[in-house]
């Protein structure tokens, strides 16, 4: 269990999971995860499919409730707290849009908006859409777009409500280069702060340069926890190869 | 935003959704009406009083075009895993459900507003004058299938064949509310007085605040995993 | 393994099935309407309490399930579950056979039949919906709202379908008659403390049962997640 090196001490932790666990059926999908996230930390989490990186990141999202263990969320726990206070901090960012079809991009985006609580107007609306480069098309319906236009009307979405802490699962797949582009400008600006973001992927060229710290599942358990400082993308992948028996083959990827 | 905001914002999603899509309102339409004219081959209603049957013939099409619909609100948010965008959000889930009831009450009300002066041409039957008292009947009845069906269909549409599960585990359940529903639809309809069915209409308000209060609490159980 | 108790369950139910049985057959005097068929009712009377308590016990469990999310409830609950269907089934099957000679009909449409009918679809649904769960866990977590509804909807659904058929007296009744023989009376509850014994006992095996099998399960998962030994090969052999 190796903590992040860039975390500001005293600091609480934005996640802090203790010998999590999560089984479908009897298999361990998560099995004895330990980890911390400080604010300022940007964290990959790598893996075969079928590791976990799902799993845990859902769970930390609260759409999965933990079979054992704990996780808490801005020093709480998510299933006996304030769950409202905790989600209005939280992002979540999937390969998924979550958008609807129907309605158009804005319309879409003052849905989330006021279920957000933020009072969102059209306006404010075709501001986030201007960010990601969507302001031309706000007012046609999403089902219009390209893959990569709704990932990125999605990823507007995910940032309306300035998130703490923005959990993303594959965020780049689908993406065209001018979504790789502009995701990879938002999350440079606006996670610089006290913000912190876990980012699930198989595209380590368009996120390893953002990451602070690295972290590999392999059957639901952490081989790998380190910063990210010297690392490039063919290193990362023999170092995970080298993991890769370590906690249990067998496993299909 | 505030609880009955949310319900509100959901209900009104789900409303604008349709309206653009246009997708549920012709089948449920047809499929009532495609009910309704078979109920008219299969019974020779110049013999048979429409009054005993009528209620039910019309109950029949409401409940059937009415799973149709719910199976329908919840497609679209399991289609892309919509449903993950909810339940991350800041809001109680609760709301979201009574959202989805009040959004499945609006759609089978437009339903039985078409349908009841249409059955009414189709049988030959003279439109009831107490318009105000089957308003009533139609909206408690339709709230308490409404209640019981959303909380199944939130479960059912997370398997492989909703479309058996949802009418399997809902028509049972919604006994009560069919049998007063047409009870007391068939008073209406033959102008009785209010004392005749009270009884019924009290069974129809009880059983709809038992099960949208258990709903509301059992609700987020059926969305976690 | 088994413990005392349990034992001591099972003895008890062993002894009184045959007492009973002697009870209702030997004891009890033949009814004078409706003679030997009259029976039926020693059975299909307590079948009917063992379908209502199989009810009442899984909502029960299904709560505790909820609450705590300990495995143990949801096994009782669907134990509970299955034994309330099994009764029921038996309730739906003496009726006619009942009816039948009696009043030359199958189903008499009666109001506590009707209702049973309805509460056997919500149970057989029960059962059907933890097939349809992806794992263990989503089975008892369905199962458990299920539960609850379908036990909160009972009273109600024999109050409407009394009311449906409301209007006109209730000519065809299923119980015993009116004032009881104090003979068949005790043959009665004897037969009533025996199904007791026999829903405690059969509901014990199978959550005994359930218990097996989420063990199974767990040793078959592992198996398949352990590399054979000839294939397990740590030098760099492995690549993903």
């Amino acid at each position: 269990m190796t903590f992040a090196a860039s975390a500001t001490p005293g600091a609480t932790p934005l996640l802090t999971a203790r010998r999590l666990q999560k089984r479908f059926g009897a298999s361990p999908a998560l099995d004895d995860v330990d980890l911390d996230l400080a604010p300022g930390e940007r964290v990959l989490l790598l893996g075969p499919n079928g590791a976990g990186k799902s799993t845990l990141l859902r769970t930390a999202a609260g759409l999965i409730r933990p079979s054992a263990g704990s996780l808490l969320l801005f020093g709480e726990d998510p299933w006996r707290g304030d769950r409202i206070a905790i989600r209005r901090r939280l992002g979540l960012l999937s390969h998924q849009t979550f958008l609807y079809d129907h309605l158009t991009a804005a319309e879409n985006l003052v849905f989330y908006g006021r279920l957000y609580g933020l009072g969102t107007t059209t306006a404010g609306a075709r501001r986030s859409l201007d960010e990601v480069g969507l302001a031309d098309r706000a007012d046609d319906p999403v089902r219009t777009f390209s893959r990569g236009m709704q990932q990125r009307a999605a990823i507007a979405r995910a940032l309306l409500h300035a998130p703490d802490l923005l959990l993303l699962d594959e965020p780049f797949s689908g993406l065209d280069a001018a979504g790789r582009d502009t995701l990879r400008r938002l999350l440079r600006d606006r996670f610089a702060g006290a913000r912190a973001f876990l980012m699930a992927t198989h595209d380590l060229e368009s996120a390893l340069p953002l990451a602070s710290r690295v972290i590999v599942l392999d059957a639901g358990r952490v081989t790998i926890d380190r910063p990210s400082a010297g690392l490039d993308a063919a290193r990362l992948e023999a170092l995970i190869g080298r993991h890769a028996g370590a906690a249990g083959a067998g496993v299909a990827p | 935003m505030s609880y009955l905001g949310t319900v509100l914002l959901v209900a009104g999603k789900d409303l604008r959704t349709e309206i653009r899509s246009r997708e549920q309102v012709v089948s449920l339409f047809v499929f009532a009406l495609l009910i309704l004219v078979v109920f008219n081959f299969a019974f020779d209603f110049t013999i048979v009083d429409f009054g005993s049957l009528g209620p039910g013939v019309l109950w029949v099409a409401f409940i059937f075009s009415g799973v149709l619909a719910l199976n329908h609100s919840f497609r679209i948010e399991r289609e892309q895993d919509r449903i993950e965008g909810i339940l991350v959000a800041p809001i109680d889930r609760s709301a979201f459900y009574l959202g989805k009831v009040a959004a499945t009450m609006m759609f089978m009300s437009a339903v039985e507003a078409v349908l009841v002066p249409l059955a009414a041409i189709l049988f030959n039957q003279p439109l009831t004058t107490r318009l105000g008292a089957l308003l009533l009947v139609l909206l408690l009845n339709t709230l308490g299938f409404a209640a019981v069906g959303t909380l199944f269909a939130a479960v059912t549409t997370q398997t492989r064949r909703s479309e058996v599960l949802l009418p399997l585990l809902l028509f049972p359940a919604a006994v009560p509310i069919a049998l007063a529903a047409v009870r007391t639809t068939s008073h209406v309809l033959a102008g009785r007085p209010f004392q005749v069915y009270a009884n019924w209409v009290w069974l129809s308000g009880g059983y709809d605040l038992v099960f949208l209060a258990a709903a509301v609490l059992l609700f987020d159980f059926a969305l976690q995993e | 393994m088994r413990p005392m108790w349990s034992r001591v369950l099972q003895i008890t139910t062993l002894l009184a099935v045959p007492a009973s049985l002697y009870m209702v057959f030997v004891v009890a005097p033949i009814e004078e309407k409706m003679g030997v068929i009259q029976k039926i009712f020693y059975f299909h009377v307590p079948s009917a309490f063992m379908a209502f308590l199989g009810v009442g016990l899984c909502a029960v469990m299904s709560v505790l399930y909820l609450v705590t999310r300990q495995r143990r409830w949801d096994l009782v609950a669907h134990a509970a579950a299955e034994l309330g269907v099994v009764f029921c089934t038996i309730v739906l099957i003496t009726g006619p056979i009942w009816a039948r000679p009696v009043w030359g009909v199958w189903w008499t449409g009666e109001v506590r039949l009707t209702s049973t009918l309805v509460l056997w679809l919500i149970y057989v649904g029960y059962l059907l919906l933890r097939q349809n769960a992806e794992n263990r866990e989503q089975a008892a977590r369905w199962a458990a709202i299920t539960g609850i509804v379908g036990a909160l909807d009972m009273p109600i659904i024999y109050k409407s379908v009394e009311w449906w058929r409301g209007l006109h007296p209730v000519v065809l009744k299923m119980s015993g008659g009116g004032g009881l023989d104090p003979v068949m009376g005790r043959a009665f509850a004897a037969c009533v403390v025996t199904f007791t014994l026999l829903f405690l006992c059969l509901l014990v095996e199978r959550v005994r049962l359930g218990r097996l099998e989420d063990e199974v399960e767990s040793l078959e998962q592992q198996a398949a997640r352990r590399p054979l030994t000839a294939a397990t090969d740590a030098g760099g052999g492995s690549s993903r």
